[in-house]
């Protein structure tokens, strides 16, 4: 079972995730963004950082980048992506998922440890999530601050595409509507977070939590876990 | 083939929060003005096109305005020729 980190330039959390995705028992190489091939891996992760400087809009000019063809067509076979904070911001803008993540209401940088709560266990991105658990991890970013128009936003909540929130007591560090964290897509195999579960994912580190998200994606694409309608 | 210049305003769409906006807004008071609401930050973005005529120029700068200078599902845009 192989993870492919897909490395933008500006990327800077990439070897990080790696490094987490070996922890999940997964074997993970790197994919720079110039290439078209995704040398057989069976589940992605964009990783977060900074890619193109965040010019333009964070994400706006990585979606263009040569490997989101494969990313795109990796994701319309079924196979599993998660964008991890700027990975999100670049799903986002690449239409993989629903939303726009423009700048955090507080107007600043937010750096410090959340709580998330998990909406949805029946994912490939939570399924070793136990059941009532809250997560500890930390956000890292400047445009973190979820939108969708009214109505996509009712759809989205009808359908359960949010798959986290952020939770009590430290609560909503950036005005996302509905303290949406992350989400997951209609067909189910697409996830995009702001929070970073490869930074929590050894206790050494202050929560290993995130390694769940982590060991779900690993144990689903092993499986090849049917995605949820 | 000429060279044609274009101007395309991206601004956040109507009901999108806009704290740029919202911090300059609060910082008036500041410098004792009352009279200001509703302040907007958007982007300017301005670039030259080749192409044989203008509409053919306008054709390429909408597309880009479509697919890259404006996410739609927050930002409006207008384009207009400059000199």
């Amino acid at each position: 079972m192989k993870v492919g980190v897909v490395v933008f330039p500006g990327s800077n959390c990439d070897r990080d995730a790696l490094h987490a995705a070996r922890l999940a028992g997964a074997e993970a190489l790197s994919l720079w963004h110039e290439q078209t091939d995704l040398h057989g891996a069976d589940a992605l992760i964009l990783p977060g950082g900074f890619a193109y400087g965040d010019y333009l809009r964070a994400g706006a000019l990585a979606r263009f980048s040569p490997i989101m063809g494969a990313v795109s067509d990796h994701a319309a076979r079924g196979g599993l992506v998660l964008g991890i904070c700027n990975g999100f911001q670049i799903l986002a803008e690449a239409g993989l998922v629903p939303g726009a993540l423009v700048r955090n209401a507080s107007l600043r940088f937010e750096h410090r440890w959340i709580r998330l709560r998990v909406e949805r266990r029946d994912t490939p991105f939570t399924s070793a999530v136990p059941d009532g658990m809250t997560l500890r991890m930390p956000v890292a970013h400047g445009e973190g601050c979820y939108v969708l128009p009214a109505a996509d936003l009712r759809s989205l909540e009808e359908r359960r595409g949010v798959l986290f929130r952020y939770d009590s007591p430290e609560g909503n560090p950036n005005g996302s509507a509905h303290d949406i964290a992350g989400v997951i897509d209609q067909a189910g195999n697409v996830c995009g977070l702001m929070p970073h579960p490869e930074r929590a994912s050894e206790a050494v580190l202050g929560s290993d939590d995130g390694l769940l998200l982590l060991r779900s994606l690993v144990a689903s694409a092993a499986a090849a876990v049917a995605v949820p309608a | 083939m000429a060279e044609f210049r274009f101007c395309v305003s991206v601004m956040p769409k109507p009901g999108i929060l806009d704290p740029q906006g919202r911090a300059v807004e609060g910082s008036l008071p500041y410098l004792g003005v009352d009279s200001v609401s509703s302040v907007r930050i958007g982007r300017r973005v301005e670039l030259t096109v080749e192409a044989a005529t203008e509409s053919g120029a306008r054709t390429i700068v909408e597309r880009l305005a479509d697919d890259l200078l404006a996410n739609p599902l927050i930002e409006a845009w207008t384009a207009e020729a400059i000199v």
